[in-house]
């Protein structure tokens, strides 16, 4: 599984969501090609975790198609995984057992290699609450990539760590998504961690797709001029501020005063 | 350097199990002195030692073994009845939400009425035969333990649920690995307290109607002024609840291992907000 396509591909088209009379998503349109890493940012309540949740089959549109490899959403597709913000582990299941939840079939053996891959085989008998909130969401991982899905949904999973931690595990997302090639859609507003990770920045705005930027910096990724010219690029775009060139353009005409 | 000392000694007799007795045995060893010495007369309460001596008798000739036998086989063959439809009602009731509006308001309504208070209406129906005592103690027993699982079933983390629809758990396995876990602390709580509901009914059912058993020991003894037995049999009840308050506790900590209040053999007794 280490080459070919193996993700799955997504194609929303004039996507409506309402709840209520509220419209949370307004004719939203996205293409996600087959192991391509997507991510998508936005301010609060702009819509990212409703789309996540329609793509997961958790929540249905209210108009619109949205198709994985070609077919309608319908329901939770054993072939798509969500890795939630909370890690979300039984607490009443040892570690292992808990990734076992993710394995088609239950197989122990299954369970153990994908601890492995998170580097957790050591903690296999270990109950969660003994575990750190980074290790947690290692675990998490290791479930949801336990079933070798092909469309990871990544909710924002690493919003609660610390920054080292996340650095650790965004690494680590990175490494398991070349190793294993499934498509990820990730929801975030961290700017620099979607600027890290993704093929593709989407920023949503109001329920619709306001930017969508091809990262086209060689990875691993270094924190480079390059970078930061894409964070700043994106971030200006969030915060609906003016680009730097025109910032940098009006601090001089204010010296010249 | 004194003081901490001392508070060094005081927090390692803490962790000690026999700290639990000290007050116990202290009052016991008081109330033979105030016996012996007069202060307490016999006709109000006899001494320990006479205790020991009217246990020993009933020991000798047997019957000692065959009250308590009867009266444990009524508490477990009742809160086993009624244990087993509070159980069973409280899970249909958290999962199924048309169950719960069907039956929820009579529940409630005949919870509560104190079960006691039906004494005249069961020895009307039952006579004062076993059955009319296991009806008693099923419905005492019944109530806590439908609570609590209701309860139990009603706050499982709604995410952990969405969770294991994501993994593709559905009906029984989404129970047996999400659900029924999720609710298990709570059920405890109300096993514990169900135990003490059991005694309790047991007791009043047996002193107002019974030819055997404990609380017939007790009545019976009453007749012929035997102090010593009733205070024994008062003791009794009181060793039965403090074993089977250890049963469920043990119970907790082989349950729950998993959660940090009760895997590290911590005293349980913090979670017992909703015994009441």
């Amino acid at each position: 599984m280490s080459t070919g396509v193996f993700g799955s591909s997504l194609s929303a088209s004039q996507v409506w969501k309402q709840f209520d009379h509220v419209t949370v998503l307004e004719e939203l349109n996205l293409q996600v090609k087959p192991g391509e890493f997507i991510a998508i940012v936005g301010k609060s309540g702009c819509g990212k975790s409703t789309l996540l949740r329609l793509v997961a089959g958790l929540d249905e549109p209210t108009d619109g198609t949205l198709l994985l490899d070609g077919k309608t959403i319908q329901g939770i597709d054993p072939d798509t995984r969500v890795l939630f913000q909370d890690a979300r582990l039984l607490p009443w299941k040892k570690v292992i057992d808990n990734v076992r939840i993710g394995v088609r079939g239950g197989n122990p053996d299954d369970a153990a290699a994908a601890l492995r891959m998170v580097g957790l085989e050591d903690k296999a008998h270990v109950w969660p609450s003994t575990l750190s909130g980074g290790q947690r969401q290692r675990v998490a991982l290791a479930r949801a990539l336990a079933g070798h899905p092909r469309l990871l949904l990544l909710d924002e999973p690493l919003g609660a760590l610390d920054a080292l931690t996340r650095i650790d595990m965004q690494d680590l997302i990175e490494k398991l998504w070349q190793r294993q090639r499934f498509s990820v859609i990730l929801v975030t507003h961290d700017v620099s961690e979607a600027v890290a990770l993704a093929d593709r920045v989407v920023l949503m705005k109001d329920g619709a797709i306001a930017l969508d930027v091809a990262i086209t910096l060689p990875r691993p990724r270094e924190r480079d001029s390059g970078f930061a010219y894409f964070e700043q690029l994106i971030l200006d775009r969030v915060m609906e501020r003016d680009s730097r060139s025109e910032r940098a353009s009006r601090r001089q005409t204010s010296y010249s005063i | 350097m004194q003081r901490a000392r001392l508070d060094s000694t005081l927090k390692r007799w803490q962790n000690r199990s026999w700290i639990a007795w000290v007050v116990p045995i202290t009052l016991l060893l008081l109330w033979q002195v105030l016996g012996q010495l007069g202060v307490i007369s016999t006709r109000i309460l006899p001494t320990p030692i006479a205790v020991i001596e009217a246990l020993i008798t009933l020991i000798s000739n047997g019957m000692l073994f065959d009250y308590i036998g009867t009266s444990t086989g009524r508490a477990l063959i009742g809160s086993a009845i009624g244990g087993s439809i509070g159980f069973s009602l409280g899970l249909l009731n958290g999962v199924v939400p048309l169950a719960e509006k069907l039956t929820d308001t009579s529940i409630q309504m005949v919870r509560n009425i104190p079960h006691l208070a039906l004494i005249p209406l069961v020895i009307l129906w039952f006579g004062i035969d076993e059955a009319a005592k296991l009806f008693l103690v099923a419905l005492g027993v019944a109530f806590p333990i439908y609570l609590n699982t209701f309860h139990g079933i009603r706050s499982v983390d709604p995410s952990l649920i969405e969770m294991g629809k994501v993994y593709g758990l559905r009906g029984w396995a989404l129970f047996r690995n999400i659900i029924l876990p999720g609710a298990l602390p709570s059920i405890l709580v109300g096993v514990r307290f169900a135990l003490g509901t059991m005694w309790i009914t047991l007791i009043v059912a047996e002193t107002i109607s019974a030819d055997s058993g404990i609380g017939y020991m007790a009545m019976n003894a009453r007749e012929f002024m035997q102090m010593d037995v009733v205070v024994l049999s008062i003791l009794l009840y009181a060793l039965l609840g403090k074993l089977s308050d250890s049963i469920a506790k043990w119970c907790e900590r082989l349950f729950l291992q998993w959660h940090p209040n009760y895997g590290k053999g911590q005293q349980a007794g913090k979670k017992g907000v909703t015994s009441l």
